[in-house]
């Protein structure tokens, strides 16, 4: 049971990751029609935003002391980040400490302004174009969006703690009844889950109680009509794609503790996030989410050593089987509706 | 001739010509000199490797040039060949022959089991489909089916290994009927130097072999066919055909040419490895095609040799190079457009490789080949026109 | 016995229905017109006929064969051709070629594979596609790509592609719908001439009156998903059934 409860946890922070991805993925594939490959590189842009807010606080000057010296004799020179003329000494290492949270601030207008530009910029062009000309140029964006990244912070992955009171583990098993150590699960990724879980709520909430929301879920229902409205779709478009890059961009600043940032994450992830999608069904947002879990706890539970010894290496391909068994036996996904997609 | 039209077979005799030429053709520098070292190609590592892809992307073509469906993970294929090819080594002897005919063999195996279910549905599900399972097959080579792949070190042969069919005394690297693969003959001519090795020789008649067959599928009946559902798949219902057992012989024949190749790469370098299978492999192989011109004949003949061509000098380019070919600028002007270049060589080629792409894409999407035919075309337009404008100026003369 | 005979066929689509207990011969060698207001079930009974809907109940024959559950592939082997509403044609492919494929399918039926043998080489087919061609006066066009045609051109081609396989029962969707005037006679004309030469059984839907009056030997007037009425042109032309519940609002 214990075991079980552990497995369950282990899949909810992948499975948030993918949700998120999948989501911003259903929202530009319901409205605009485009299959984004670049969405992805999103999610490590968001990541890479953590890193970049650590390295801006810790952007320091060098003071030298000349009562003290180093041991080779020198007077010592310690480097005070900038931080700590406005809020001490103590104050800035606190607020360093913190750099990944705080990175939110520096991901919502950055993930906006590239979604505005990409969409202004690139994908508007590919509207009226075949989709395999839409995924080959948004996977051209991905190699740029991804080399770029590594031209800038190479190719190693970047150690990005969480925050320290968040950076140990907790022992769930003991709050639930079962012997100590039995579930000991690090704290950031119930915080990831939490923090998932407010933005999915959010975005539905959004879609669901907002004039724009409405429009947007019109245009997923059928795209020709709202464009008859007179309604001026374009521009609620581009915003549209600004929100999915900001939900992806955030589900990648979050994710930095869980994973180092690397230049591929995002690779790897939107394959998985595509899988998500099409399990899930195209075109269906509460599909995305519920598969998004469904598939990341599914994962989960192939890690675990008694399904591995059964049947080694199932946590590598566990995902793909069940997507080509689900494509299989109902070919719009779970909850997929007809005519949404179809080719 | 050949069962060719004249044209097609003009397109054939100038692919015979420069493969079989290609040695010399892309060695057009003295080997010493600095443009030698950066832009001569003519050396058979790397013409091995334009002939390979240039076998993998016609068959690649034969599908989504074709038919429109855009799989992305045809790289899947390309290493289910080598894997087979290694283990023929391994098993039976370096003779090059069962080891290629095998992977051609398995790789159309595999096709049809991918084909089967990823064809089951069309246009982006396709391609996610696809790219699913060689996901999957990267996954199980790279760990789950260790036993069969060696896993992360890659398989290849050990002097352990049986190799029931070797001969006494054979070499002991890929060898056709005893004829090395590494052999080679070099000839000097003045500064300049050409090397003929057994290995480029054996891919180039492959790549001979594989693009007469694909002129021959392009202008059959099948062929024909398969243009149709890219064009209308309605209107092929309705007029009795049935487009799945078409599309999978698409899908299979694609997968055999790529099992060719992986199989070529494997006689040409006995080891393997389940990055082969990557999906940016795959990408890479479509990034191809696209460049050359999808759906023309010569297209990806073309497409793989530039990009295999540019991957070659723009990942050896160093900032000592780019110094060495700037040092005439006065040193202010040498470091920034050094600094502006420096991002794009050397191991920026991947940044490079994704602009072409992009660019590619959204100007061309007809590829090279359609960027050609319409330069050409707009050429023989300006003459048209500047002799229509000779001919008025002529007849306006004796009416003043 | 009709060529084609639909019995009872019934379709729902959700609470709406869309087709209530149908019963329909259309006999060999007659132009079988099926008229009636929109929303009068007509597209859904030729998507039955063809087999892209399958019926909640009923049977559909032709021939003495059952058509149903059959895929549409399958229903065009049998001898039953479509035109659509919108041309369907290989608009990326040239003329000659779009009017090859019927023929090799009509030869070699839903699938052969035959990928080394140039087209040029299969001289028999290329014969028969350039006679049909010509017989619909566009031999002159055989190289042009099919996209660059005009409306009436691509009409003209989808029904020498349906033609090519000398089908045993023809079905046209609103052939003249959005056409200008000259089209259309030009199209009523083809169609007499089709008939003429070479006596194919049609089945029309259609909301032009001059082209149902001017082509059919039959008319069926459909309203709310059934079968009304029932006869020749000149029956339907005096039933006061019609007149009400249709032919009123239209001038004839």
């Amino acid at each position: 049971m214990d075991a079980i409860i552990l497995q369950i946890l282990n899949g909810l922070d992948k499975g948030s990751a993918y949700a998120l991805i999948a989501l911003g993925l259903t929202l530009i594939f319901g409205t605009l029609g485009v299959v984004n490959f670049a969405h992805g590189a999103l999610f490590m842009i968001g990541a890479f935003c953590a890193v970049t807010m650590q390295r801006l606080l810790t952007l320091s000057h060098t003071v030298i002391d000349p009562s003290q010296t180093d041991f080779l004799g020198n007077p010592l020179q310690t480097k005070v980040p900038y931080l700590a003329s406005v809020f001490g000494t103590e104050g800035a290492q606190a607020l360093i400490t913190w750099s990944v949270p705080l990175s939110i601030i520096l991901v919502i207008p950055v993930m906006l302004f590239v979604g505005w530009a990409m969409e202004r910029g690139l994908i508007k062009h590919f509207y009226k174009r075949p989709h395999a000309d839409q995924i080959l140029v948004t996977f051209g964006l991905a190699i740029v969006l991804q080399e770029i990244i590594r031209a800038i912070y190479g190719a190693n992955p970047i150690q990005s703690p969480a925050p320290p009171m968040f950076s140990g583990s907790i022992d769930i098993g003991e709050y639930l009844g079962f012997q100590a150590n039995a579930i000991v699960y690090p704290i950031w990724r119930l915080v990831y889950f939490a923090f998932s879980a407010v933005i999915i709520a959010a975005v539905f909430a959004f879609l669901q109680f907002t004039t724009f929301g409405m429009v947007v879920r019109a245009g997923m229902a059928d795209r020709e009509t709202v464009g008859m409205l007179g309604i001026d779709i374009d521009k609620r478009f581009t915003l549209m794609f600004g929100l999915a890059a900001a939900v992806a961009g955030l589900a990648g600043a979050m994710y930095a503790p869980i994973v180092s940032p690397n230049y591929h994450m995002g690779m790897d992830f939107l394959v998985l996030s595509f899988v998500v999608v099409v399990v899930g069904g195209m075109g269906s947002l509460p599909g995305a989410v519920f598969a998004g879990f469904l598939l990341g706890i599914l994962q989960g539970f192939a890690s675990m050593n008694e399904v591995k010894a059964v049947l080694p290496g199932i946590d590598q391909i566990v995902i793909y089987l069940v997507a080509i068994i689900i494509l299989l036996t109902r070919p719009r996904g779970l909850m997929g509706r007809a005519g949404v997609m179809e080719d | 001739m050949l069962g060719l039209t004249q044209k097609d077979f003009l397109l054939l005799l100038v692919v015979v010509v420069l493969t079989l030429l290609a040695p010399i053709i892309l060695n057009p520098f003295p080997v010493n000199s600095s443009l030698g070292q950066s832009f001569n190609a003519g050396y058979p590592a790397l013409m091995q490797r334009f002939a390979i892809f240039g076998i993998l992307v016609i068959g690649f073509n034969i599908l989504f040039g074709l038919t429109g469906y855009l799989s992305f993970g045809h790289a899947a294929f390309l290493g289910v060949g080598s894997y087979a090819a290694v283990w023929m080594f391994k098993l039976l002897s370096f003779n090059i022959i069962p080891a290629i005919v095998l992977s051609v063999i398995v790789a159309g195996l595999f096709s049809i089991v991918i084909g089967y279910v990823s064809l089951r549905r069309s246009g982006i599900y396709f391609s996610i489909l696809t790219l699913a399972f060689a996901q999957m097959s990267y996954a199980l080579a790279y760990s789950v089916l260790t036993p069969l792949t060696n896993g992360e070190t890659g398989l290849q042969v050990y002097p352990s290994d049986p190799q029931y069919l070797a001969a006494e005394g054979a070499p002991s690297a890929p060898h056709v009927f005893g004829l090395p693969m590494a052999e080679s003959t070099t000839v000097y001519f003045g500064d300049w130097q050409f090397t003929f090795e057994i290995g480029y020789y054996l891919c180039a008649l492959m790549l001979i072999l594989a693009f007469y067959l694909s002129i021959r599928i392009f202008r059959s009946p099948f062929g024909m066919m398969l243009r149709a559902i890219k064009s209308n798949q309605t209107r092929m219902n309705y007029t009795g055909l049935n487009t799945k057992p078409y599309m999978l012989w698409a899908f299979i024949i694609s997968g055999m040419y790529a099992g060719l190749a992986g199989g070529l790469l494997a006689a040409m370098d006995p080891l393997t490895g389940a990055e082969r299978m990557y999906w940016t492999a795959s990408g890479e192989i479509v990034v191809m095609a696209i460049l050359g011109g999808v759906g023309t004949l010569i297209g990806p003949v073309v497409g793989s040799g530039v990009i295999k061509y540019l991957e070659n000098i723009v990942s050896k380019i160093n900032d000592n190079v780019l110094h060495g070919a700037f040092n005439a600028l006065p040193d202010g002007l040498e470091n920034v457009i050094i600094k502006i270049i420096h991002p794009f060589v050397g191991e920026g080629w991947q940044l490079t490789l994704g602009l072409l792409f992009m660019v590619v894409v959204i100007f061309l999407p007809g590829g090279l080949v359609q960027g050609g035919q319409r330069l050409g075309a707009l050429f023989s337009r300006r003459s048209r026109n500047a002799t229509a404008a000779d001919r008025d100026a002529a007849r306006q003369k004796p009416a003043e | 016995m009709g060529i084609l005979e639909v019995k009872g066929i019934n379709k729902r689509f959700g609470g709406l229905q869309a087709l209530g207990d149908v019963n329909l011969s259309i006999q060999e060698n007659t132009v079988h017109a099926i008229i009636g207001p929109n929303g009068a079930g007509k597209s859904t009974l030729l998507n039955v006929l063809v087999g892209k809907l399958i019926p909640d109940s009923g049977s559909v024959m032709f021939d003495g064969q059952s058509v149903l559950g059959r895929k549409p592939y399958e229903i065009a082997q049998m001898g039953i051709s479509r035109v659509f509403q919108t041309p369907e044609i290989f608009a990326d492919l040239t003329v000659l070629e779009n009017v090859l494929i019927p023929c090799f399918a009509k030869r070699d039926g839903a699938f052969r594979m035959h990928a080394l043998e140039p087209v040029r080489h299969e001289r028999e087919i290329g014969r028969q596609a350039e006679t049909m061609l010509d017989e619909v006066n566009m031999l002159s066009k055989a190289d042009v790509v099919a996209s660059a045609l005009s409306r009436g051109d691509k009409r003209r081609l989808e029904m020498a592609m349906c033609l090519v396989q000398e089908p045993r029962l023809m079905l046209l969707d609103e052939p003249t719908a959005g056409m200008a005037r000259a089209d259309t006679e030009n199209t009523i004309a083809l169609l007499k001439d089709i008939r003429r030469k070479r006596g194919i059984t049609m089945a029309i839907i259609e909301h032009d009156m001059q082209v149902v009056f001017s082509l059919a030997d039959r008319i069926t007037v459909m309203a709310q998903g059934t079968p009304l009425v029932e006869g020749t042109p000149d029956r339907i032309k005096t039933d006061p059934k019609v007149r009400e519940a249709y032919l009123g609002e239209t001038q004839i």
